[in-house]
């Protein structure tokens, strides 16, 4: 019984871990579309490439945040969590 | 200028001296390469941890820890301590040293910088945006030598966004607390509560931000060297006892990319927690209410006069 409540702890651990890199997504959209739009930019004044390229180095930065929230919940998930909810489950049986 | 006393760069003083700075900076280094060898266990396969370590103390709210990155992060600030040391060193108005050309363009292109994104008044930021971004860089980079970089220490980097959230807050309460207070109820009263959460929201993103790149570079890197040694045991087993026990395969493909993972990754960052650094900081200031507070007391001064 323990082995099975187990094996359904650690499993769905790393489903969570799966999913919450789903919020990878959503950066990657978001930085394509950046680096499109700076393209654009340079080709139409290519004089100031310097500054739309930092700029958008910037943005990039901030757009990336989102995912790396899901990537620190997912390594949580995998490294710390386990530990805890087995304290959690040996505590709920009594060992 | 005439009188100055030009260092004799060719004297045993001057030899010694810079041979002293060098060992300042590459000791500290070298003792940490050390400690690490003596506390890191025995272990196989995988190994994704936090950081070793290597005290602990019984303190009143929870044990005190001297651990990997805190050790790391203060061999990192000698050492950056003694490159500055050795830059500066025989500083003269005609430069007679090389060295004092790089230190020269180091100083002009950070306060170039400070002065593009702060504007005039923070025009004087120079020396703290430079040591941040400093610290940060070689960090990150210290992992390139098989040291635990600090920066993959959430309790690091959250350390410098507490530092830089302090300093945004000193600048926003320069308008006065009132008027502060009155701000975070715009543009409606309902706002209140989302405005509170973004004021706190800033150093934790910065904090989030720098940790995970790292931490991420970090452990992709562990996973493709594991997976690149498993690949070789079953691959290359077959060769002979030295060379079938080694993996081969794992040479080449992670130093490539850890081009990325490591030395881009890790000076990116170091540039945008000094940029948001700038920008937060100097997008802080209220001038219209400090102006206004400044001519009140102005007036003031001229009354009670």
């Amino acid at each position: 019984m323990l082995e099975l409540a187990m094996g359904i702890m650690l499993g769905l651990l790393g489903l969570g871990a799966g999913c919450a890199m789903i919020a990878g997504i959503g950066p990657g959209i978001g930085e394509g579309n950046a680096v499109a739009k700076a393209c654009e930019a340079i080709g139409r004044q290519p004089e100031c490439k310097s500054d739309v390229t930092s700029t958008m180095i910037m943005g990039c930065a901030i757009a990336e945040t989102t995912g790396l929230y899901g990537l620190i919940v997912a390594i949580l998930l995998i490294f710390v969590a386990p530990g805890t909810f087995t304290g959690i489950l040996m505590n709920a049986i009594g060992k | 200028m005439t009188d100055e006393r030009v260092p004799d760069i060719k004297s045993t003083r001057f030899r010694l001296t810079d041979y002293a700075l060098i060992a300042m900076m590459i000791l500290p280094i070298l003792a940490c390469i050390v400690l690490k060898v003596l506390f890191t266990p025995a272990s196989e396969g995988v190994h994704i941890a936090g950081a070793l370590v290597f005290a602990e103390f019984e303190a009143p709210l929870m044990n005190a820890y001297i651990s990997e990155s805190q050790v790391n992060s203060w061999a990192v600030m000698i050492s950056i301590f003694g490159l500055c040391l050795y830059l500066t060193h025989g500083l003269t108005a005609k430069a007679v040293c090389k060295r004092q050309l790089a230190a020269e363009w180091i100083v002009e292109k950070c306060e170039k910088l400070v002065r593009d994104n702060m504007g005039g008044f923070f025009a004087e930021w120079g020396p703290f945006i430079a040591a941040i971004m400093g610290l940060s860089a070689f960090s990150s980079l210290i992992c390139l030598l098989g040291l635990f970089s600090p920066t993959g220490d959430v309790n690091v980097t959250f350390g410098w966004a507490i530092l830089v959230f302090i300093l945004i807050m000193h600048f926003k309460f320069r308008g006065g607390l009132w008027n502060y207070f009155i701000g975070l109820f715009k543009p409606i009263p309902v706002f209140a509560p989302m405005n509170l959460i973004g004021e706190f929201a800033t150093p934790v993103s910065m904090a989030f931000r720098h940790y995970g790149n790292i931490l991420s570079g970090a452990v992709i890197s562990a996973l493709i060297g594991s997976a690149l040694t498993g690949l070789s045991n079953s691959l290359l087993g077959w060769l002979p006892s030295v060379l079938g026990d080694m993996p081969l395969l794992r040479v080449g493909l992670p130093a490539i990319l850890s081009i990325y993972f490591d030395v881009f990754s890790g000076v990116m960052q170091a540039f945008i927690f000094a940029m948001l650094t700038m920008l937060n900081i100097s997008g802080a200031v209220p001038w219209d209410d400090w102006n206004k507070k400044r001519e009140r007391r102005g007036k003031e001064a001229l009354s009670a006069n």
